[in-house]
């Protein structure tokens, strides 16, 4: 028996110490980077950091009109990119094999989930900016953006559909609720802790994106607010790469006190999505 | 179809009642007339089409896809697979109950009663405690809840919770109660209760209970189908069917040969 044990004893304790690396490295990695650029920009962050607009001078440039955009670039991806994807998923799950398109929509979805970011800003520059004549404005980039993240929403909201109990759908149905009434009523408040997760850590990832932006033609030197959806407009991931590219030494602290204020945002995002998820998953 | 015989008034009257599984036949042909204000059982072992059967009486059958029906099936006179038949309409006048209890995971033992009001979006806030007590006082559950209304439904015992899902079904005011195997998760006390539960009910609604436990069968039921891979094979008293069946798979399967 203890000679059975013994090599299965070795393989379990390689596989644990694989599994504790699997996860220490990337946190390892996370740690260093936050502690990089901590190092150099904490002490560049102060309020007048978040209020003030690029400027030829380091030390009075600021982030607004980069912070501004990003938020108006998320919530309209957002206001885009949810009544879409979750529709989509709705179709997909509940009324699934009826509908004679789910096949094409789950093939494209599928397809669109590993097409590189930065065709996707040659597809809105081609689409958006020129064809539809948006110009290089706020708008084009959220539509850009929404299709970005649009097949991670789908694949997050018909996950969280499927893990609502099919007797739940045929208890509303036996009373006499119709197909749509049962989903608004039943499955979407059960599917919506889950739906919720996987809706902020798309939102992330179109905060943290840029390549697609770079293409479309987003403003690397903003000086204003923009104060439209048709406004040209600059990101705070851009205006980091701006402040990378320059050659003077105290531009790159801006840039490290940048992606501190992105790095801790994102973070942020993302463990609002853990929490929420826990707590909502404990309420039911 | 004005048969006079002293049998009460048929509730349904089901025709060559077929049914499929996207091309598998899972019932083919079944006639019969289920009374009204009256229990009646259908038996037979697993996969012979007792839930299909079932199922057929209310359309929940054809929400699974690939799956249809054909033949007629008539309720108080009126095919309810008739081109002006809503489905939906129907299944509020057809209650349903569950194998497995299925109170709402996120509404309180008041509000899974309302459930039904709420879905469908006919709630009046005047009639809910009126609604709420009638239904559970019917469900014979309203003693043990009525201090805890607010408490979440699936707090309650496994045998609390299929009464509460009765009285879920009862609140919308149904005319028949199908209920399909509504005592297999349940312990043999609850079993009683839900069994003695289904004898008062049958003074106002007319109640189709889907089981594979002939005991059951036995004790709740005035009358009782047999069912074999797809046929109605006996359907008559259940006395009658008991003591002495017609036909001899009858007898092979309530003497235990196989099933």
């Amino acid at each position: 028996m203890t000679q059975g044990a013994r090599p299965r004893r070795r393989s379990e304790r390689a596989f644990l110490f694989l599994a504790v690396a699997a996860v220490v490295i990337p946190l390892a990695c996370l740690v260093l980077l936050l502690a990089d650029v901590l190092q150099v920009g904490l002490g560049r962050i102060d309020l007048s950091f978040f209020t003030s607009f690029p400027s030829r001078k380091a030390e009075l440039a600021g982030i607004l009109p980069g912070l501004v955009g990003s938020v108006y670039l998320v919530l309209l991806t957002a206001a885009v990119a949810l009544p879409l994807g979750i529709g989509a998923a709705i179709y997909l799950e509940e009324y699934g094999s009826g509908a004679r398109l789910a096949p094409l929509i789950e093939v494209n979805v599928a397809n669109l989930a590993g097409v590189p970011s930065i065709i996707y800003g040659l597809l809105g520059l081609g689409v958006f900016v020129r064809a539809l004549e948006l110009g290089r404005s706020l708008i084009s980039g959220a539509l850009t953006m929404a299709l970005l993240v649009l097949p991670m929403v789908v694949v997050v909201s018909r996950e969280a559909l499927r893990t609502v109990p099919h007797s739940l759908r045929e208890a509303s149905l036996a009373l006499g609720a119709t197909r749509w009434q049962t989903i608004r009523r039943v499955v979407l408040p059960s599917a919506y802790p889950a739906i919720l997760t996987g809706v902020i850590l798309a939102i992330s990832r179109a905060f943290g994106e840029t390549a697609p932006l770079v293409v479309i033609g987003a403003l690397t030197y903003v000086t204003f607010v923009p104060d439209g959806v048709d406004a040209p407009f600059t990101v705070l991931p851009i205006q980091i790469f701006n402040w990378v590219s320059r050659p003077q030494e105290s531009f790159l602290v801006n840039a490290a006190a940048g992606i501190v204020v992105l790095l801790v945002t994102m973070l942020l995002l993302n463990a609002t999505a853990v929490y929420l998820r826990e707590r909502l998953q404990k309420a039911r | 179809m004005n048969d006079s015989q002293k049998e009460p008034a048929s509730k349904f009257q089901l025709r060559n009642v077929k049914a499929w599984y996207g091309d598998n036949e899972v019932l083919h042909g079944v006639d019969a007339d289920i009374p009204e204000h009256s229990v009646t059982a259908i038996i037979g072992p697993s996969g012979c089409g007792k839930s299909t059967l079932l199922r057929s009486l209310n359309r929940m059958h054809e929400l699974v896809d690939g799956a249809r029906v054909d033949g007629q099936v008539s309720m108080d006179g009126v095919d309810i697979y008739g081109p002006k038949v809503d489905p939906v309409l129907l299944r509020r006048q057809v209650g349903m109950v569950f194998q497995k209890p299925n109170p709402f995971p996120s509404m309180s033992v008041r509000e899974n009663v309302l459930a039904g009001a709420r879905l469908t979006g006919t709630y009046d806030p005047s009639r809910a405690d009126a609604i709420v007590q009638r239904a559970l006082t019917q469900a014979a559950l309203w003693d043990e809840v009525k201090d805890r209304l607010e408490a979440p439904g699936v707090s309650l015992s496994g045998g609390q919770q299929q009464r509460l899902c009765i009285a879920r079904s009862l609140a919308v005011e149904p005319t028949v109660l199908l209920m399909d195997e509504p005592c297999s998760a349940l312990d043999p006390i609850a079993t009683t209760r839900v069994e003695n539960l289904v004898h008062t009910l049958k003074q106002d609604y007319t109640i189709v209970i889907v089981t594979h436990n002939m005991q059951q069968a036995a004790r709740v039921s005035d009358r009782t189908a047999f069912m074999l891979s797809g046929d109605l094979i006996e359907f008559s008293d259940t006395i009658q069917l008991f003591k002495s069946p017609s036909d001899p798979r009858t007898e092979d399967y309530i003497t235990g040969k196989f099933g």
